[in-house]
């Protein structure tokens, strides 16, 4: 009895446990039957069969890529156009861009109407200046002052907009993450409903509020207004919800004050939100048309968008370097800040 | 002994303090007044712990509620009044005689009509190119961040710079009649921006600066979704498309809906492009109702003009709710 292994005890007992009496011969499988050469045989077809199936693959994913890569060159290239079209046209002479550009502009400015100039012409459009010059942005910078002006306005408006809006939603956004209550989530929910409300509805409480406190036609009247937009706060919110309450007791327990968990914690986890905020802010405000239209109708305040639009046909040599000049400042911050912006962007609509 | 020494005792020698001598605790008998009084301190120290954090945290609020109020919800109050009131200077109560008028205008019937067939037919185009756009970028192909920040590139660009660009196109001896991008309309050149076809230009011009938004948003969506579902779907015999359907749609959803209400916020300010381009009193295709709201400014008729702004609130509240509610709905289905 002590001969017999522990393993085939075991099996005896199992086998007579299950009352097994027989063992069945497995089937050869396929490659069993095989002997050595057609084993080979085999293997080749196989390999020769993968390798084709591989290369068509192969094939098949580069045509599409070709495909999704000329479509995708194709949009980008009309995307970024209007762009590099007004950049090679501002190194342009005036007296080519008149010459190119201005019949344009007599059928725009309303003589077409009047019948004179009503004649079927086709513009030359010159994609790259005759002569490269930098005179356009020397008339620009020396010979009107108008300019300059306007520039000036757009950024003593932009500016504080956008440092203000950023410290007051800030602060907003933290007591909305921290302190969450149903009356305050009410709250939130109309600033929301406040940051979704177009300028033709907004425009018109500023307007009446602008009135009765005397600063119509200042640029308080546009810069206070755009320092309690909502629209930071709703972003930034939900940015400071995604801070783990960890962080917090741990300062916390370690004594720090609810306005050093603020300046500490919340806004430095939270610097590429600002960032990204403070981007979108600045180009929203450098852009925008309607609150000075509205409310800032002395035409000395107005900033360039508004007055790039007035220009006329006698300004024409120097409209292309304005625009392009308008567009160097929120570009430089997108050369910047991209990634800042794409992530913002990102993180506002996943939840 | 009562049953929760009992348990106690047990703990301490699960604990493994077997060594030690069992410990025998005895019941504290606990003055009623005493306990009282100490539930009494714990609540007002609880009252004003919380009162402390109200004060405190209304305080971080306090100067965006100040500017909110004042310059948003207060004269949001003062205009519905103004709306029911004969004029901003005199306030006879007139009932709804001001909406009335705002509502009979023809120019206000005319720029509700068309700032709507705007944002009907540009929010879904912008919503669909978007999301096919996103799909492109999603595959693996070469340069995607390249192609990703040339079709962000025109959100950066203010509009004022580029409307010479579509001055230039679209004029009536512009590059487009130069073209002869006509024929696909009218068989003679066209004045596009005052013609029937002004409303192309513009959506053009929307197209070109919100795609690249809208794209990022959707290239977000699309990367968050887990790649193991998607494998596992391959695995299970989904084809590409039966994937995107059944899958990528279902994750996309909520974004949908974002993208939805953001491109309709972007088609409400195309008031802007419209006005650099062709100033107060466009073609009647494109008078948006911005226009309306700017010209009744010139008017001084604050009645009028406070009730067109309570209808288009109300009119943005209704449509917002709608959407909010569609998602919240949406969402709710999918949870089970």
């Amino acid at each position: 009895m002590s001969t017999k292994t522990e393993q085939q005890r075991r099996d005896e007992a199992s086998q007579a446990r299950r009352k097994v009496q027989t063992r069945v011969e497995r089937d050869l499988s396929f490659f069993e039957k095989m002997d050595d050469t057609a084993k080979e045989e085999f293997f080749k077809q196989e390999k020769a069969k993968s390798l084709k199936v591989r290369r068509a693959r192969k094939i098949k994913r580069r045509i599409t890529i070709a495909i999704g890569l000329i479509i995708a060159a194709s949009v980008s290239i009309l995307a970024i156009i209007p762009v590099f079209f007004t950049f090679l046209n501002s190194f342009m002479s005036s007296a080519e861009i008149a010459h190119n550009y201005g019949i344009i502009f007599q059928s725009l400015s309303g003589h077409a109407e009047q019948g004179a100039t009503y004649l079927a012409k086709s513009p030359t459009i010159t994609l790259v200046p005759q002569k490269v010059t930098i005179e356009q942005y020397l008339n620009l910078l020396f010979m009107s002052p108008t300019y300059l002006l306007k520039f000036w306005n757009s950024i003593i408006l932009v500016v504080p907009i956008v440092i203000g809006q950023m410290g007051v939603s800030c602060l907003a956004a933290y007591s909305f993450a921290r302190y969450r209550r149903k009356r305050r989530e009410v709250l939130f929910f109309s600033y929301i409903i406040l940051m979704l409300m177009p300028f033709q509805v907004t425009l018109v409480p500023n307007y009446m509020i602008s009135e009765s406190l005397g600063i119509l036609n200042t640029r308080w009247a546009i810069i206070l207004p755009g320092i309690f937009s909502t629209f930071a706060i709703f972003l930034l919110t939900k940015y400071m919800r995604q801070i783990p309450i960890a962080y917090i007791e741990a300062a916390k327990l370690d004594g720090a004050t609810e306005w050093q968990i603020f300046t500490k914690i919340a806004v430095p986890l939270c610097k590429n939100a600002v960032f990204a905020l403070s981007i979108l802010l600045f180009i929203d405000y450098w852009n925008m048309v309607e609150q000075p239209l509205v409310l800032l109708t002395n035409a000395d305040k107005q900033p360039m968008s508004v007055f790039l639009s007035q220009i006329n046909e006698a300004e024409i040599g120097i409209a292309f370097a304005a625009s392009a000049l308008y567009m160097i400042p929120p570009l430089l911050i997108f050369l910047w800040g991209e990634e800042y912006l794409v992530e913002g962007i990102s993180r506002s609509g996943v939840k | 002994m009562s049953s929760a020494e009992e348990k106690k005792k047990e703990s301490i020698d699960e604990k493994g303090t077997e060594g030690r001598k069992p410990q025998t605790i005895t019941a504290v008998t606990v003055d009623p007044e005493h306990l009282a009084r100490l539930k009494a301190d714990k609540k007002k120290f609880h009252r004003k712990r919380r009162i402390k954090d109200w004060a405190m945290f209304t305080g971080y609020l306090t100067p965006s509620l100040v500017g909110v109020m004042l310059f948003f919800f207060l004269p949001l109050l003062l205009i519905l009044k103004t709306s029911f009131q004969r004029s901003s200077t005199n306030s006879d109560f007139v009932g709804f005689v001001n909406y009335e008028r705002v509502l009979t205008n023809e120019s206000f019937i005319n720029a509700a009509k068309n700032s709507m067939a705007f944002s009907g037919i540009a929010v879904p185009l912008s919503v669909l190119l978007a999301l096919l756009l996103a799909i492109l970028l999603n595959t693996k192909l070469p340069g995607k961040s390249i192609f990703r920040s040339i079709l962000l590139n025109p959100m950066m660009v203010p509009v004022a710079s580029v409307v010479l660009i579509w001055q230039v196109c679209f004029s009536y001896n512009g590059l487009a009649n130069g073209w002869g991008f006509y024929q696909l309309f009218e068989p003679d050149r066209i004045d596009w921006l005052k013609s029937d076809h002004s409303q192309f230009v513009i959506l053009l011009l929307f197209l070109w600066k919100n795609l690249g938004y809208n794209m990022v948003l959707f290239l977000a969506a699309l990367n968050s979704i887990d790649e193991e579902i998607l494998e596992a779907a391959t695995m299970d015999g989904a084809g590409s498309l039966r994937r995107f359907f059944s899958i990528k749609m279902y994750f996309l959803a909520p974004t949908l809906f974002f993208v939805a209400i953001m491109s309709l916020i972007n088609s409400f300010k195309i008031f802007r492009e419209v006005y650099l381009l062709t100033g107060d009193h466009p073609y009647a295709k494109l008078y948006m109702l911005q226009h309306f709201m700017n010209n009744q400014f010139t008017n001084l008729d604050y009645s009028k003009l406070s009730a067109g702004a309570i209808i288009m609130c109300l009119f943005m509240i209704v449509i917002v709710g709608v959407l909010f509610f569609a998602e919240a709905k949406f969402d709710a289905d999918v949870e089970g």
